[in-house]
């Protein structure tokens, strides 16, 4: 019997000797053995592992496709891969980065293995319903990825019609697949809403839950009600092309505008759904690192709210060119800057959470430190590209391209990396090499940088995005980015290699390596099955750094 | 009766029934979004082409739409009437309520393909395939397309529903379901009154919104 596992049941650590002979339960790697065993689990640990590793391959896809488009632009005409070859990798690119990364990383990875944790639940509310969405998305997941291998897509992520509708590339397959995610998206979502209203532990009241229960039910929310909306709408385009009913087809009525407000309305919630658990994620680590609660702990729960649902408002500046009259472009674009005041109301909490606080930097708190930079910098660009008259002069143009990357790999990536960081002790009993997470952490920063802001430039100075061929002017600032990109990569990927090493070699971890205050921390250092023996009573909050570790432990247990 | 079994995570079964119930009203939410996906471009189409559709509706055949609309609310009604039956113990009523209940579904589907063979009499199909020769125009086209797309989700539906219904009437039948152990049948009328709601908004949209 190791040493952390007496913690469990003792936190006050008078003696690890003293409950030597007790029988522990197994932690839940090791309570059932084989290939079954996780296959079948209904275990939202095991389940939330298991999306972790498909996950993981789906961002180094992703990545790798993201390297051949920025390979083939490092000079102004053909560099390793032809036009229409080109084409197919950048939407490999999205539509891998977006709908079989990014949207399920942190809530199906983090949100999976943790809420039922941190609401002090033994499991999801139907464990089996997640194991579905689990299947759910492989089968998607393989659809798509099937696309991509037979015959390929070249419409871009976005699928506008009417191209989407007339191209000769396999359009069908990729909706079905991306139908088939959404359903795996809504199964989680109603799993994630439902568990928590119904199984916060005994004495959790709303305002009792850690930030990132929060966030990831603002996410469920979203994509409980966006992501029909898309499905539906990528059926129809499947449809089209095979009976064409003309839905969205001008030589048949129909209207591709339509076509843009459907997506859109998915799809610009769904830039919530990648960003809110990662702001989710950021206020644990900020607390955690800071010694210290939120400076205000409402202001970062509502405004997720609020987020939410802003965002539903917002679709129309994807389209401010496409013949929106100047009253709508400027109600959405008044509504889209909504969103901007409620980012700014949480990362204002958040750095005011730092003040005076206890600060230790670690690799999780650097990562919150280049969240914060990168994700002001993105929100702030979004503001201007929600004003009409600029966007006009950006739109389709690099600029956009650095802005949402800002958001989605500046913000997301880094706090999804910045999660399996914090949570890397609780869910494999182990310690990372922190000082290879340091220096991991600044070259994604560094690689980050060089990656997107020549792009911001390149936008501004007027080159469109998607193109294959660009004016030789273009090219010093297209080196450096695609520079930046191969530090970018080797960096996540030296990351993964700390990660992979410490999971095999890395020390083992205590129960509460951070002396953090958060419920998920007062289990073992690896929870058992159902993470907890007795089922906890909570009498405090989540960030109660005025109670010692032995008096915040306390008030998590029945009594 | 076999004992309701509580589930690992729920340290009570009314909290499991209040999550399962909770949980169907969540996915039904989300089920509505995928109709409100399509009510949306029906809309749209109609502002666009409003002689056109006033013009296409009136094609549709108003009395099967009626017939079906009162069908299915009895049917809404007799699956609410049997979970009241089921409360009470009264088994035999409440397989017999479903059972009719299935018997309304079915009719309804029925007359669904009626009304569907009449349109295709009429060179009235889906697509390309469209050949009418009176209601001619890109707006009765869409219309069409949208009738049958609206149908045809709204018929998988009522289709999915009826495989509930099924296993209902099979549980009520052998016992599985009685006083205090009604939730998953309550679960089952809730998703069949989503088939009924859905119609409610479809049957003005189609069939009464005519010239």
């Amino acid at each position: 019997m190791s040493e952390e596992r007496d913690y469990r049941d003792d936190p006050g650590g008078t003696s690890p000797f003293d409950q030597a002979n007790l029988s522990f339960p197994p932690d839940y790697l090791r309570d059932g053995r084989g290939i079954r065993s996780w296959l079948l689990t209904t275990d939202h640990k095991r389940i939330g592992v298991m999306f972790y590793a498909i996950i993981v391959l789906m961002l180094g896809l992703g990545g790798i496709f993201a390297l051949l488009i920025r390979t083939e632009l490092l000079t102004p005409e053909r560099t390793v891969m032809s036009a229409s070859a080109y084409n197919r990798f950048f939407t490999l690119h999205g539509v891998v980065m977006v709908f079989l990364f990014m949207i399920p990383s942190i809530p199906n990875v983090f949100g999976n293995f943790l809420l039922p944790i941190m609401i002090g639940a033994r499991d999801l509310a139907f464990p089996r319903l997640n194991l579905a969405s689990f299947y759910v998305y492989c089968v998607g997941s393989t659809v798509t990825l099937a696309a991509a291998i037979w015959g390929g897509v070249d419409t871009g992520w976005t699928f506008y019609v009417p191209y989407s509708t007339s191209t000769e590339s396999s359009v069908f397959l990729v909706a079905v697949g991306i139908f088939i995610l959404g359903i795996s998206s809504i199964l989680t979502a109603l799993n994630f809403i439902v568990t928590t209203h119904t199984l916060r532990a005994e004495g959790m009241r709303w305002l009792d839950m850690p930030l990132f229960v929060w966030a990831i039910y603002a996410t469920s929310i979203i994509m409980l009600l966006a992501t029909p909306v898309l499905g539906l709408t990528l059926v129809l385009v499947a449809l089209d092309r095979i009976a064409h009913i003309g839905m969205f087809d001008p030589r048949l009525g129909g209207d591709p505008v339509l076509f843009q407000h459907l997506f859109w309305f998915y799809s610009h919630p769904a830039v919530y759904i990648m960003i809110l658990p990662a702001m989710g994620v950021i206020s644990e680590t900020v607390c955690t690192f800071s010694k210290k609660p939120p400076s205000s702990y409402w202001a970062i729960a509502i405004s997720s709210l609020g987020i939410a649902f802003v965002g539903f408002f917002g679709w129309g500046h994807h389209m401010f060119v496409a013949g929106m009259s100047e009253i709508d472009a400027g109600i959405f674009g008044a509504l889209s800057m909504f969103v901007a005041i409620f980012s700014a109301i949480k990362v204002f909490t958040w750095t005011a959470t730092l003040y005076r606080g206890n600060i230790t930097f670690t690799t999780p708190m650097l990562y919150f430190f280049w969240f914060l930079f990168l994700f002001t910098f993105g929100g702030m660009t979004g503001v201007a590209v929600a004003t009409q008259s600029l966007d006009v002069h950006w739109h389709d143009t690099y600029f956009v391209v650095a802005h949402f990357h800002f958001i989605m790999v500046g913000g997301t990536i880094t706090a999804f990396v910045g999660a399996a960081h914090y949570w890397f002790p609780i869910m494999f009993g182990r310690m990372y090499s922190e000082r290879m997470g340091l220096l991991t952490s600044t070259s994604v920063f560094f690689g980050f940088l060089f990656t997107f802001v020549p792009q911001f430039l390149l936008g501004n100075a007027g080159m469109p995005r998607r193109y294959y061929s660009y004016p030789p002017r273009y090219q010093w600032l297209n080196v450096v980015s695609t520079g930046g990109a191969y530090l970018l990569a080797g960096a996540l990927l030296l990351t993964l290699i700390n990660l992979l090493v410490a999971l095999k070699w890395g020390k083992r971890a205590t129960p509460n390596p951070w002396g953090s205050r958060s419920f998920e921390w007062m289990t073992a250092a690896i929870p058992i099955k159902h993470n907890f023996e007795t089922p906890p009573v909570i009498s405090r909050g989540p960030y109660d750094y005025h109670l010692s570790e032995e008096q915040a432990h306390a008030r998590t247990k029945a009594r | 009766m076999p004992a309701r079994r509580l589930a690992d995570q729920f340290e009570s079964l009314e909290k499991q029934e209040h999550a399962a119930k909770f949980g169907l009203w969540v996915f039904l939410a989300s089920e509505i979004l995928l109709f409100a996906a399509l009510f949306g471009l029906y809309t749209a189409y109609r502002l666009m082409y409003p002689a056109e559709f006033a013009r296409a509706a009136g094609h549709n055949n108003v009395a099967i739409g009626t017939i079906n609309t009162l069908i299915l609310i009895t049917s809404s009604a007799t699956v609410a009437l049997a979970l009241w039956a089921v409360r009470g113990g009264l088994k035999r009523l409440a397989s017999g309520l479903v059972l009719f209940s299935i018997g309304c579904g079915v009719l309804f589907l029925i007359l669904k393909g009626v009304e569907y063979n009449q349109h295709f009499q009429a060179g009235i199909f889906p697509g390309e395939a469209y050949r009418n020769a009176e209601l001619t125009g890109h707006g009765a086209e869409l219309f069409f397309n949208l009738y049958y797309l609206i149908t045809g989700l709204h018929a998988i539906h009522v289709i999915v529903g009826l495989v509930v219904l099924c296993w209902l009437a099979e549980g009520s039948l052998r016992g599985r379901f009685g006083p205090g152990n009604q939730a998953r049948f309550e679960l089952g009328t809730l998703y069949w009154h989503l088939v009924d709601i859905v119609w409610i908004f479809v049957w003005p949209l189609l069939y009464l919104l005519r010239e």
